[in-house]
């Protein structure tokens, strides 16, 4: 018997019946798209309870009277939120056998930032043995970690574990109404990281380097909250020098930090996720929402790395509530090719006698932009506030474009407050100089670089200044010439 | 009825009428239309983010003067430069003053708009110049454009200088109250032609009026333009004014504007390049006290090379006053060698007293030199202490230091008569007496 047309329309109408009727029992990932169902079906897979699942669809109502905002300087298509599976279970991790098999570019810039192998093959998603040795290592820091009372675990533990921290603090400082992005990621956040310090304890260790090899896989919807109690002080390091092949477009993480009365807290951000390729093509979308709280003598202190994404949207502030506390920002932000990035602070002086610091240095090469922008209010209540801004910003090439949006606002006689913004290019003298000692132009311009950059590497942890070093070289390369 | 209901219904009685504003009827018609869009600016919009025009446009305001009043010179001499010889126009009302004012058509055009709209000889002049800079989209300066029909007209030919300098003066009565002024000025200088202009808006009476005031400047090759707007009005007197000035090559355009007294004053202060090696200033100074408040964007637009512009805003604030700044330079791609300096001071004299600053720089081009720099602060205590020790009373401490921090913009101003008279307006505002003659 002849197959006719209606048969195969038959039998694709049933397969299509089968093939869903499988799905639906076993896929780990959620059906594409936005919405209340969502929300509770997330909070229900991680077994949270209901106070956590009430504020999520809180989060979302507020949510969806919101508008995306377009006031930042930058330009991309904006992503469609109900095209997005909001929930997977974490990614095979396994994509390559042995490391040959990855992309060779990607093996000689790791080569360039000096990571050892086994973080290599994890970085790439190679299949590592369990026991590697990173895994031995984070349990003897969570030991280390716990002997000082030090809480540090996935958000989603500490949601289930430390209830009555948790409930206290998140949206504390970033209210879920806050802007569009924050409300999303209140209602639909995967995963992230939680951390108190007890009272007066010192945090032995950087909190970066156990983050660093846990990280994978936490998701495109992070939310980090960062307790530090009375007297204590903490270190942490977000993100990672190594290039992250994430194919997730849209990322909009949001970070708390909570720094109560003489307490210290130093977060630090290395980001180089996939900037696009050279024609602007593909790249993620880095939307975060980042804040601090100070309480009295309090010091929360921003340092920045910003290499990677094709659009960043991003403003780490300082809350400065308590008296004679101190907020600092730190900030590189280095684009090339077709990147966007629009970033910079916020210092808000409330208590008397509050200081704040912000140094950014904005590098733009290829056909990027480059925008700081960046609040400094001073209440009427603050007396004797004081700040000081120095935005720098270097060109290369007349394709590329640097901008300063700096508002300052000041109710309070007593305040003080200075601002100073440059843009310059590289000089030919200084290039030539270092021609005439035998440096090529390509070194001499990383040398220029990061000598313009020095006051903010810096202030880094010592180990990630000297990859955050080599990572602005890498990621100059090709823009000369 | 709101502010911008009667006047679109002004409009068209505005439009029926018969004045010199019937040539304009094409682009009157699109202005109204842009205005009528977008009605008042709100202060969801970036660039009024801080000023909200709500306190005039809840307020009911006539745009038809009623009367016509006539002013005797003593009533007003004291706002007219007298100890310079000067061209005026003078306006009472929105009105010309033949008798205050003194025009000329020898070697330059110094007269009125209206007279320029109707003559057939200037209508090559109105053409090429007309509502050619002004922003079509911003609603207030097309507010302006639908109601043009009177103003100050400047035209400087080819090599003239302009020996006298032009006083613009605009009187507000208490014969006609609740008035919204429109005036708008055309000022063209030609090729290597130099001008110098003082701009004035004075009530005369403690009734509320409201300018809204659009200046389109044109500086040619090489010309030379000086302009020097005095902002001293009564307390309850508000002032949008929106300047436009388009430079040619060589041209030199410098604009000082001081602002020591209105309810609300917002000035637009914009400049286009376009050509290579023009020389831009722009130079403030705000001295406001109760609760008056005050407003400067200034705009540069680099779009060619080799070519520079300064800024210098200071701004000291009493009582309840508040400041607004908003510097913006943008340097285009082709501006290379572009040199871009502005710089914005402020003092805060007490407590309620608030500033909202944002110097803003847009750099498309990588061989330039721009920089900007902001501060907000106090008086010195070490000097303040200093002149206390040797018997200077604090209050004059302050006064002196104050004084000090503001003058050192007057030192580009070429037009002696007016330097006195601000150095004194800000010696009474301070209430020093400086006891030399500057």
């Amino acid at each position: 018997m002849a197959y006719t047309e209606e048969e195969l329309k038959k039998e694709l109408e049933t397969k299509e019946y089968e093939y869903g009727f499988y799905t639906d029992i076993e896929s780990d990932t959620f059906p594409v798209g936005l919405n209340e169902e969502i929300v509770r079906a997330i909070s229900a897979r991680k077994n949270e309870p209901a106070w956590m699942t009430k504020w999520r669809l809180e989060a979302f109502e507020k949510f969806q009277q919101m508008d995306e905002p377009d006031w930042a300087n930058v330009k991309y298509k904006k992503p469609d939120l109900q095209s997005i599976a909001y929930y997977s279970a974490p990614k095979a991790q396994v994509k390559y056998d042995s490391l040959d098999e990855v992309d060779p570019e990607l093996l000689k810039t790791f080569e360039k930032l000096g990571i050892s192998l086994e973080e290599q093959k994890k970085l790439a998603g190679v299949a590592v043995d369990i026991v590697m040795d990173s895994v031995s290592v984070a349990t003897t820091f969570k030991d280390t970690l716990a002997e000082k009372g030090i809480i540090f675990c996935s958000i989603s533990e500490a949601i289930k574990e430390h209830p009555e921290l948790v409930k206290k603090y998140i949206g504390s400082v970033i209210p879920r109404t806050d802007n569009y992005y924050a409300a999303l990621n209140s209602a639909v956040f995967s995963d992230g990281s939680f951390c108190y310090i007890p009272k007066g304890v010192h945090c032995p260790m950087e909190l970066s380097t156990y983050f660093r090899i846990n990280q994978a896989g936490t998701g495109q919807f992070e939310r980090t909250l960062v307790i530090a109690d009375e007297g204590s002080y903490v270190s942490y390091l977000e993100g990672c020098t190594a290039p992250a092949r994430d194919e997730n477009q849209l990322h909009a993480a949001v970070v708390e930090l909570v720094a109560l009365d003489d307490a210290e807290i130093k977060y630090s951000t290395v980001q180089n996720w996939f900037p696009g390729d050279k024609d602007g093509k593909g790249g993620v979308f880095n939307f975060v929402t980042k804040r601090g709280i100070c309480h009295e003598r309090s010091k929360i202190s921003w340092t920045q790395v910003e290499t990677g994404s094709a659009v960043t949207w991003k403003y780490p502030s300082c809350i400065l509530k308590g008296n004679d506390s101190i907020g600092e920002f730190y900030s590189i932000a280095l684009t090339n090719n077709f990147q966007q990035a629009d970033t910079g602070t916020k210092m808000i002086h409330l208590g008397k006698r509050t200081k704040s610091t912000i140094i950014s240095k904005g590098i733009s090469a290829g056909q990027s932009q480059n925008s700081y922008r960046g609040l400094v209010k001073v209440g009427a209540n603050a007396k004797n506030a004081r700040n000081f801004s120095q935005c720098d910003s270097l060109l290369m090439g007349n394709k590329c474009g640097a901008h300063t949006f700096p508002y300052i606002e000041a109710k309070s006689k007593t305040a003080k407050i200075e601002h100073e913004a440059t843009t310059s290019k590289i000089g030919e003298d200084q290039i030539f100089y270092c021609n005439q000692r035998g440096i090529d132009t390509e070194k001499a311009i990383a040398l220029i670089v990061n000598g313009f950059s020095k006051e903010v590497l810096n202030k880094l942890p010592m180990e990630f200044a000297v990859e955050a070093q080599k990572l602005l070289e890498i990621s100059l390369e090709g823009s000369v010439g | 009825m709101d502010l911008k209901e009667t006047l679109l219904s002004s409009y068209l009685a505005f439009d029926a009428q018969d004045g010199p504003q019937r040539k304009l009827q094409d682009q009157r018609a699109e202005a109204i239309e842009v205005f009528e869009q977008q009605g008042f600016p709100t202060k969801k919009l970036e660039d009024w983010k801080y000023t909200t025009l709500r306190s005039l446009t809840n307020d009911e305001y006539v745009v038809f003067p009623k009367t016509e009043v006539s002013l005797k010179l003593e009533d007003v001499k004291q706002y007219i430069l007298q100890d310079v010889d000067t061209y005026k126009i003078v306006f009472v009302d929105g009105v010309y003053n033949a008798y205050l004012s003194e025009t000329t058509h020898e070697g330059a055009d110094i007269c009125l708009l209206s007279a320029a709209l109707t003559k057939p000889k200037y209508a090559p002049v109105i053409k090429k110049y007309f509502n050619q800079i002004a922003d079509k989209d911003a609603s207030l300066t097309a507010l302006n454009t639908a109601f043009t029909k009177e103003g100050a007209y400047i035209y400087v030919p080819e090599g003239k200088v302009v020996e006298k300098p032009v006083q613009i003066i605009h009187f507000a009565t208490d014969k006609n109250p609740k008035l919204l002024l429109q005036p708008r000025n055309l000022i063209v200088v030609g090729k290597n032609a130099e001008v110098q202009v003082v701009e004035r808006h004075q009530s005369l009476s403690t009734g509320a009026t409201f300018t809204n005031v659009v200046t389109e400047i044109f500086t040619e090759q090489n010309a030379q333009l000086d302009y020097y707007k005095i902002q001293n009005d009564q307390a309850a007197a508000s002032l949008i004014d929106s300047t436009y000035i388009a430079q040619q090559k060589h041209s030199h355009a410098k604009v000082h504007t001081f602002s020591f007294g209105g309810k609300l004053i917002r000035n637009n202060l914009n400049f286009y390049h376009k050509d290579a090696e023009i020389n831009s200033t722009m130079k403030g100074i705000t001295l406001i006290e109760g609760s008056q408040f005050v407003d400067h964007h200034t705009l540069v637009h680099h779009a060619h090379p080799n070519s520079e512009s300064h800024q210098d805003y200071k701004g000291i604030y009493a009582a309840k006053a508040t400041g607004v700044f908003n510097g913006k330079i943008i340097v285009e791609k082709e501006a290379q060698k572009t040199n871009a300096f502005q710089q914005n001071n402020n003092i805060l004299m007490d407590d309620k007293a608030s500033i909202n600053t944002k110097p803003q720089l847009e750099i498309f081009a990588d061989d330039v030199k721009c920089s900007h720099g902001c501060t907000i602060g106090q008086l010195d205590e070490n000097a303040l202490f200093y002149m206390q020790a040797r018997g200077i009373p604090k209050k004059e401490a302050r006064g002196l230091l104050t004084y000090a921090f503001a003058n050192n913009i007057l030192q580009s101003v070429h037009i002696d008569s007016v330097k006195k008279r601000i150095n004194k307006l800000i010696a009474d505002k301070l209430g020093v007496n400086i006891g030399f003659d500057v």
